[in-house]
């Protein structure tokens, strides 16, 4: 008994010690706190707003409190019915698109043995990742104008008779952004699937070799399945990102006449909530997506648990 | 890499297709990838009248430049130009300065608070307060109208964190423990025994944080648009650009035809002048970012 006390004076003291002797990681620790409280945490009361009719004037705790009436608002709003569409259509097509070309790069470039030609064609792959969207939605406006290649190209090959404009149409819409996405991140996307392809035992290709196994077998049977993990983990963390990746392109390449094709909920509360001022309506829409993210995460980590050993947390 | 030769004898018919088809794969995607950079670049040195016949595809026709003289005769984009060098410069710095410290203590094993100050900037990455809720917190902060806002709000990112995390729990911790005993606190432990080992990481996060900064737009427009002293030049590009854009949509460019110059030349300029510090750069800090996006990407 006495020694058990004894102990646990001494544990109290090397405690102490730790703590003191720590004190330089617990004061970075309480700045970085206070940090992210300030810039991440304090943004989160601003919640409320969407359940106010918020005024500046009198801020969140005197504003009037409207319950759901701004979420009533947005559902009954034909065109926010049809951002919500957008959102989810353009945020999966561009998953689905920029997966499938990623992974394909990547198995085709690891098909190249040559040093000489793999690794100019890999630095010309990252090239459009660095360009913002800015330039790439400008380069990609004039090769789809009137004097634009593409048309040039239709035009030559007598596929259409007359120069088409491509951003007067909704239904080119959705192509034209999945594909702009999948030319700015083919090649940075392909990395990380290049580093798993890299990590797979090369003695499992020898002895498929040795079986007889043609190079589309080997990708078929080794490399498909040695990335299936790394698919699996990024399939997850871009979930939660489907409806996040719907607002530069959008907001660049929209214009009045495929309005309804091209707004996403973030061009939503720009609109409502930054130009006409209504914080209220701008937070709730905001809110809905936050909330939406969050499910379609633990959706797709509950899933993941369910048929394999994947996880995110 | 050399079974391919040992076998080449019983080398299948298949196999010959395929690396023919590899190789139309690859050249398609080099074309693709290339070819509007390159046109970008024919346009930006060929004479505008000219450039409205169309038909010009990686050499100018007519070289003029013009296009250029023109761009840089432009206030607006040595404003946007000294704003975004400026924060490009001093964001890579303090932001990385931030990360580093923040990655250090989570990643000491003895840390009392590790797990729990871990979890607190790992929520932040997927729960945020949207855009609304965080334009009135930078306006009540006063940093709307400011130069402060483009690299105080985001000094901190979790994901920037977690990838020098992972690099520096890789780090035996013998080495800070035989610091120890020399006597050495934290902070020399993180100056001069963890950040020397950690110059690939800190080079891969310090690119990441640059091209994001280089390349950032949006914070100009929303923060900044009304002071033009605190422009930057990709905001400055996008009004260049989509004053055309927009065009596209109604009544098509056909008055354009008019200028001196057209427009898509001296955009073609524009967007080569903006573009080409990041290109000139990246080829050369490439095994940077392919190992930081590697450990950062599968680990967590």
């Amino acid at each position: 008994m006495a020694q058990n006390k004894k102990k646990e004076k001494m544990d109290r003291r090397e405690m102490w010690k730790e703590i003191k002797r720590q004190k330089f990681l617990m004061i970075v620790s309480f700045f970085m706190v206070a940090y992210g409280i300030v810039f991440y945490y304090w943004p989160l009361t601003g919640w409320l707003m969407a359940f106010q009719n918020y005024k500046p004037k009198k801020g969140l705790l005197g504003s009037k409190f409207v319950g759901l009436d701004k979420f009533r608002f947005l559902f009954e709003d034909a065109v926010f019915i049809k951002v919500i569409r957008n959102t989810f259509a353009m945020g999966l097509i561009n998953l689905v698109t920029t997966t499938i070309m990623a992974v394909l790069f990547a198995i085709i470039l690891n098909e190249v043995r040559r040093a000489w030609l793999k690794k100019p064609i890999q630095t010309i792959s990252y090239l459009p990742h660095f360009l913002s969207w800015i330039v790439v939605t400008g380069i990609l406006h004039d090769s789809l104008s009137a004097t634009g290649i593409i048309n040039d190209i239709l035009l030559r090959f007598g596929i259409i008779k007359q120069a088409i404009n491509f951003f007067a149409f909704p239904k080119y819409f959705w192509p034209i952004v999945a594909f702009a996405n999948c030319w700015k991140e083919t090649g940075w996307n392909a990395i990380i699937y290049l580093a798993a392809i890299t990590a797979i035992d090369p003695s499992l290709y020898e002895a498929a070799a040795i079986d007889g196994a043609d190079r589309l077998q080997k990708i078929k049977y080794i490399t498909l399945p040695g990335i299936k993990p790394t698919f699996l983990i990024l399939l997850l963390m871009n979930v939660g990102n489907v409806l996040n990746a719907g607002f530069e392109v959008q907001y660049l390449l929209g214009n009045g006449l495929v309005q309804s094709v091209s707004q996403t909920i973030d061009i939503y509360v720009l609109k409502w909530g930054i130009s006409q001022n209504d914080y209220s309506l701008g937070t709730a829409a905001g809110l809905f997506k936050s909330a939406v993210s969050i499910l379609l995460i633990v959706m797709a980590n509950a899933l993941a648990k369910r048929y394999s050993e994947q996880r995110l947390f | 890499m050399n079974e391919n030769k040992e076998y080449k004898v019983s080398k299948p018919i298949s196999d010959k297709v395929f690396s023919v088809v590899v190789f139309v794969f690859l050249l398609v995607f080099v074309i693709i990838t290339l070819y509007p950079v390159i046109n970008t670049v024919a346009l930006s040195f060929n004479d505008g009248i000219d450039a409205v016949r169309g038909k010009i595809y990686l050499w100018p026709r007519k070289f003029s430049l013009k296009n250029y003289k023109t761009v840089f005769a432009m206030q607006n984009i040595w404003v946007g130009a000294k704003v975004t060098v400026g924060r490009t410069v001093l964001a890579t710095l303090t932001s990385l300065f931030a990360n580093a410290l923040l990655a250090f203590v989570v990643s000491r094993k003895r840390f009392l608070f590790k797990s729990q100050l871990s979890l607190f900037w790992v929520i932040t990455m997927y729960v945020n307060g949207g855009m609304i809720p965080v334009f009135l917190l930078y306006r009540n902060l006063g940093l709307t109208g400011t130069f402060h806002v483009y690299w105080i709000p985001g000094m901190i990112s979790a994901f920037n964190m977690l990838v020098m995390r992972t690099y520096m729990e890789g780090i035996p911790e013998s080495l800070e423990e035989s610091a120890q005993l020399d006597g050495a606190g934290y902070f020399t432990i993180f100056k001069d025994i963890i950040s020397p080992l950690c110059k690939p990481v800190y080079a891969t996060v310090a690119l990441f944080i640059a091209v994001w900064q280089w390349n950032s737009w949006f914070d100009a427009m929303l923060y900044n648009r009304m002071k033009t002293q605190y422009t930057t030049l990709q905001y400055e590009l996008m009004k260049l650009l989509s004053s055309v854009m927009q065009q596209s949509g109604s009544a098509e460019n056909a008055k354009n035809g008019a200028a001196t110059i057209t427009p898509v030349t001296i955009r073609s300029a524009a967007t080569v002048a903006t573009m080409l510090p990041i290109v000139m750069l990246y080829p050369f800090l490439q095994r940077y970012f392919v190992t930081g996006l590697t450990i950062g990407g599968v680990k967590e």
